[in-house]
């Protein structure tokens, strides 16, 4: 099998995925439930894709759970995203350096 | 230049910065699987999604079959459909057709994540900007890990990994302060998912990732419904 075929395939697929909802649901929702639904979904799939995937992005999940600490405290100050993102990332890195 | 989409771009550069970590580890990997840099470009070009576009790699390098692949992809990435729907509900009007149909091409969790924490509603402008800088961002760092592999020392890239996470964190914490059915949801949606990599293994991230948030919303969304104002619009 080509792989230009696989690439398109792959790529046809995901991109449908995505199309499809965002360009033909038009209509407000009206209904409370999903309404609600849809209000807390962004936070609920950010959470599960970051626990506990989290703890194994780096090679020593101490490292990780320094990462993960700092970029904790930084968003209860409501740090930029910038800032929070670098700082877990310079934390682990930090800590890297002695383990 | 129009500042909405100057607003977008300044918006995806952390998004751009986490995208060059990740995808550099992911032009690696097609390399180590027998693809070309090129080849390794055009899929991040084309598909701009991470978990998709590792597994996609082992169909290839396994020459499995297209059903296969289709599955796959199906299964891994079905909670753009999700993040698709969502975003729908807070579109400026500028957001015509055409708009949708390219604008779709760019909805990837960390995109997604900005653009729903946004106040206003969304302008095709914003969302291209934003698109624009994340994506050469990860087409970038796709060819510069295929075609320069191992010239970062590991302690770098190792910790360069966890980029993106440290954005989620930022978007998901702030409200879960201010909002005590948010915090409920994130720590809801957190338990499932360490569940379901702990007790249930078998079952892809992808799909672990969908269940446990689609049954943390819609406990809340019974729990705690939102009123009207705020519905929607997170």
């Amino acid at each position: 099998m080509s792989i230009a075929v696989y690439i398109i395939v792959m790529a046809g697929v995901t991109y449908l995925i995505r199309m499809i909802p965002f360009t033909f649901f038009r209509r407000k929702i009206n209904s409370r439930f999903f309404r609600s639904f849809l209000h807390y979904i962004p936070y609920a799939v950010l959470s599960a894709m970051t626990v506990p995937a989290i703890f194994y992005t780096t090679d020593n999940i101490w490292t990780a759970a320094a990462g993960t600490a700092v970029a904790v405290v930084l968003a209860f100050f409501e740090m930029p995203l910038i800032v929070v993102a670098l700082a877990a990332s310079g934390a682990a890195f930090l800590l890297g350096l002695f383990m | 230049m129009n500042h909405r989409f100057l607003r977008g771009m300044s918006d995806g550069i952390p998004i751009c910065l986490g995208y060059l970590s990740v995808s550099f580890g992911f032009g690696i990997l097609a390399v180590k699987s027998g693809l070309s840099p090129l080849q390794a470009s055009v899929i991040s070009a084309s598909n701009l999604t991470s978990a998709g576009q590792k597994a996609g790699l082992d169909v290839i390098a396994a020459g499995g079959a297209i059903i296969e692949m289709i599955l796959l992809q199906l299964t891994i990435n079905i909670r753009y459909s999700l993040m698709a729907l969502s975003l729908s509900q807070k579109l400026d009007r500028r957001f015509t057709t055409p708009h949708r149909l390219m604008a779709s091409y760019g909805i990837t969790d960390e995109i997604f994540a900005v653009c729903s924490a946004q106040k206003e509603l969304l302008t095709p402008a914003y969302m291209y900007g934003m698109i624009l800088v994340a994506a050469v961002g990860w087409v970038t760092g796709t060819a510069l890990g295929a075609a320069a592999g191992e010239l970062l020392p590991p302690s770098v890239s190792s910790a360069m990994e966890i980029v993106l996470f440290g954005m989620f964190i930022a978007i998901v914490i702030p409200p879960a302060k201010k909002q005590r059915s948010v915090l409920i949801v994130i720590a809801a949606a957190a338990a499932i998912s360490v569940f379901f990599r702990y007790v249930l293994p078998m079952v892809s991230d992808g799909f672990a990732i969908i269940i446990a948030a689609v049954a943390a919303s819609v406990l809340a969304a019974v729990f705690f419904p939102v009123r009207d104002e705020e519905g929607a619009s997170p």
